[in-house]
């Protein structure tokens, strides 16, 4: 072939490690681990199943309702496809900063004839994938169901992706796009920083505002004005250059046998123009961006604060020391680990703003037994939120030693003091946690000192061996190889932990409750309260199993970081 | 001094080591020659502790590694052939975290870190992330950690690989003052030069066996090949290339 003719390598070629390499996982996970798959896989399909159900439901009853019926999950489908716009947004922007900038295949490819529309267009599928495997799987139950509650037809499949496939298009041009813009702009170590940062804080705003505005309101009766009102507003588009508009648009007029190709013709005819804008902007800027993502900017630490934290931890033995001034600085150095913290703070205030909206102290008053009831059921609530807080924070502690771990194993560290630092690392601010979280939601709840004490006590015992889970089953189950810490409880691994530390709660609920719940009968009937000593022996019960879960979890963790080979 | 007896690692079915016995005196600097795959740095790895042996014993300064672990690796000082390090601490930072491992902290630590910084020329970097580090730079972080507790027994895969020819240079001369002073070093090593300039013996292994050791004198004895170089030693060792299949592959 002469050279001039030469395009370079055909797109599939481009891309064949990336399927070759998935299928391969894909066959490695099935041959080696027979029982997480089928877990996985009934987990998936429960959650399909009640997505599913819960879609299927509600679209049942707008089609019972009639004139705004139809209105009414045309507005779901739209704002459910306006939800998805914005994660996938997001995510692009994030996914193709690692596809574009960070791959390891990236100095290969660059340096191979590929030709720059063929690596542009590489990218951006794996981009797409990478980004929007998750929504799509999403989208199945509720797509099935618009299909069978509007009877969609056997062609209503081919038509969702018709609408579906530029979809999920557009947000990754758009996305590629801003990628390009701000590594030109900052290098792209610290934009994935500052990337991962603005996503969690547009999260959490979304999360917050959402609960604030207390939609509840919204099915009061009291809340309409007019119906007329109302259906005008359903009528109206959200906004009529949305993508997640046209593709509800070419949905609905599927279903509900609406002969209009405009919005099917928006959504690729955007989706084209995007890619050929896309594919510009990748020649104009790619090669310089991609020079200056090579760079490493110096970064000097900032350590005042460590400082103090170093005069404070005096005491320690040295090894133990410097293991917590070692985490305490990685993990306020990267941000992708620190913002987290912003999460869990939207977590707690939604979580107290809950308890508060809780109607016990409007109109008809509930007896004290009924609140004391609230308060104990809180702790379930509480139990939870403390064993995620714990999946975040404690659960990739191991994981994140990582390549670092031939440090640790070679030198004469005694383990134990590694899993001791890692353990109060983590238990302390959780401690502190329980401990204000329970105090303050009883103080709201207007409980019993029994009541609160009760609450007081099970908390801290559970959060000491909810701790201790974390640590044990992140030894148990390490990802060595990523190096996002916010990906490490999102695996198969931190899904065990979860159901481990949720049954050790429920345990603990189901020894305190018959106890607790005679005693409340009690206060009902109007009997003198005085402290039962059934009361006492399940407390003291629950206490025993947390207590042994947590040394049982340690013991066994140290074992296992002991026979960790790398 | 280093003894391996008997010293063996399976992974499944596959023997990765395969029952190697060697004894390394003190103020020796031996070298260690295979090609790639042929479990030098699995031994490394088991004798720094990281990965346990199948079988056999590691004895570091008359200290069984297996019985005594913690003292056995407070006398060593591994250098590993990826310099892998925390990414958000900085270089003093580091070197101070590896001094309390290995429980070398004094009043002259502050003294020692800023002379093993000026050594590899790192001084202007001490308060940089070591995310900003160049892959050489990291390389001589890492060989300052494990110099940092004066260690009795160095053991080193690939320490060329990444340094700049000042770099390498230095260790060189280091190195060879540490064996002068009694210290052991067991080093792995893909070039040759370095290998016949520096070692006082040297061991070539294949499919996790020595097949020779000795020194370059012992080896040509053992091989029967009159003055041959290392190199030649080496390809006759463990299997050179053909000139034909030279030819194929570069093509007429």
């Amino acid at each position: 072939m002469p050279w001039r003719q030469y395009r370079g390598p055909r797109l599939w070629i481009v891309l064949s490690p990336k399927w070759q390499s998935a299928r391969a996982r894909l066959h490695q996970q099935r041959a080696g681990a027979g029982p997480r798959f089928v877990l996985l896989s009934l987990l998936a399909l429960g959650f399909w199943s009640a997505v599913f159900g819960i879609v299927y439901r509600v679209l049942r009853y707008f089609r019972a309702v009639a004139e705004i019926g139809d209105l009414l999950a045309t507005k779901l489908l739209g704002l459910v496809l306006l939800a998805f716009s914005s994660i996938l947004l997001l995510s692009n922007v994030i996914t193709a900063l690692s596809s574009f900038f960070l791959a390891k295949d990236l100095d290969l490819l660059a340096a191979s004839p590929v030709h720059s529309i063929r690596f542009y267009l590489a990218k951006v599928t794996e981009t797409l994938l990478h980004s929007s495997w998750m929504v799509a799987l999403l989208a199945v139950p509720l797509f099935a169901a618009y299909g069978i509650v509007y009877h969609g037809g056997p062609l209503w499949p081919l038509a969702v992706l018709a609408a579906f496939i530029p979809f999920l298009l557009l947000p990754t041009v758009i996305g590629t796009a801003l990628t390009l813009l701000l590594v030109n702009i900052v290098p792209a170590r610290r934009a994935k920083e500052l990337l991962s940062l603005i996503a969690i804080g547009a999260i959490a705003s979304v999360v917050l505002v959402l609960r604030v505005a207390q939609p509840e309101q919204l099915v009061r009766p009291e809340g309409f004005r007019s119906l007329a009102d109302f259906i005008s507003m359903l009528q109206a588009p959200t906004n009529p250059w949305l993508p997640s508009e046209w593709a509800m648009r070419t949905l609905m007029n599927w279903l509900l046998r609406v002969a209009d190709p405009k919005p099917l013709v928006l959504l690729w005819g955007a989706s084209a123009i995007g890619l050929g804008v896309g594919s510009i902007l990748y020649r104009k800027l790619y090669r310089k961006a991609f020079s200056k993502a090579q760079e490493s900017a110096r970064v000097t630490a900032g350590g005042r604060w460590t400082t103090a934290l170093e005069a404070m931890l005096r005491w320690l033995p040295a090894d133990r020391r410097e293991f917590i001034l070692k985490d305490t600085r990685l993990f306020f150095r990267d941000p992708t680990q620190w913002s987290q913290l912003i999460l869990l703070a939207v977590l707690i205030v939604v979580y107290l703003f809950n308890i508060q909206a809780l109607p016990l102290f409007s109109g008809e008053r509930f007896p004290a037994s009924v609140l004391s009831l609230v308060v104990f059921l809180n702790l379930g609530l509480a139990g939870f939120v403390l064993a995620a807080v714990a999946a975040r924070f404690l659960f990739p502690s191991v994981s994140l030693e990582g390549r670092q771990m031939w440090l640790l194993r070679s030198s004469p560290l005694d383990l134990r003091a590694m899993l001791w630092s890692k353990y109060w690392i983590g238990t302390v601010p959780l401690l502190v946690l329980a401990v204000v979280m329970t105090t303050v939601t009883n103080l709201i709840l207007k409980a019993s000192p029994f009541m609160t004490a009760i609450s007081l006590v099970t908390m801290i015992v559970f959060t000491l061996a909810a701790s201790a889970l974390a640590l044990s089953f992140g030894a148990f189950y390490p990802r060595f190889d990523t190096e996002n810490a916010a990906q490490i409880p999102t695996s198969f691994g931190g899904l065990v932990y979860m159901m481990a530390s949720v049954t050790l709660l429920a345990l603990v609920i189901i020894l305190e409750a018959p106890a607790v719940a005679a005693q409340l009968w009690a206060e009902q009937r109007g009997d003198v309260v005085a402290w039962d000593p059934w009361v006492a022996v399940s407390l003291a019960g629950a206490s025993a199993l947390c207590i042994t879960a947590m040394l049982l979890s340690l013991r066994l963790a140290l074992g296992r970081v002991q026979r960790l080979e790398l | 001094m280093i003894t391996l007896t008997g010293l063996t690692k399976l992974y499944g079915k596959f023997k990765a080591v395969d029952g190697i016995e060697l004894t390394v005196p003190k103020g020796e600097l031996f070298g260690f020659l295979g090609p790639n795959g042929a479990g030098k740095t699995t031994t490394f790895r088991m004798i720094a502790g990281i990965i346990v042996p199948t079988a056999g014993r590691i004895e570091i300064g008359g200290v069984d590694l297996a019985r005594q672990p913690l003292v056995a690796k407070r006398r060593l000082g591994y250098i590993p052939d990826r310099p892998f390090v925390y990414d958000k601490i900085t270089g003093a930072e580091f070197l101070r975290f590896v001094a309390a491992l290995y429980n070398a902290e004094d009043a002259s630590l502050e003294r020692r870190i800023d002379e093993l910084l000026d050594v590899f020329e790192l001084t202007p970097w001490k308060h940089e992330l070591t995310e900003s580090y160049s892959h050489g730079m990291r390389q001589k972080l890492i060989i300052a950690g494990a110099l940092i507790h004066r260690p009795e027994v160095i053991v080193v895969d690939e320490p060329m690989v990444g340094l700049d020819p000042k770099g390498a240079r230095l260790l060189k001369d280091l190195f060879r003052r540490y064996v002068k002073r009694g210290g052991t070093i067991l080093m792995s090593t893909h070039t040759l030069e370095v290998a016949e300039s520096m070692c006082d013996r040297i061991a070539i292994m294949q499919s996790g066996r020595i097949l020779a050791s000795g020194t370059m004198d012992e080896l040509r004895l053992q091989t029967a090949s009159g003055d041959a170089s290392l190199e030649d030693l080496f390809l006759r060792l463990t299997g050179g290339f053909r000139e034909r299949q030279l030819d194929t592959i570069l093509g007429p």
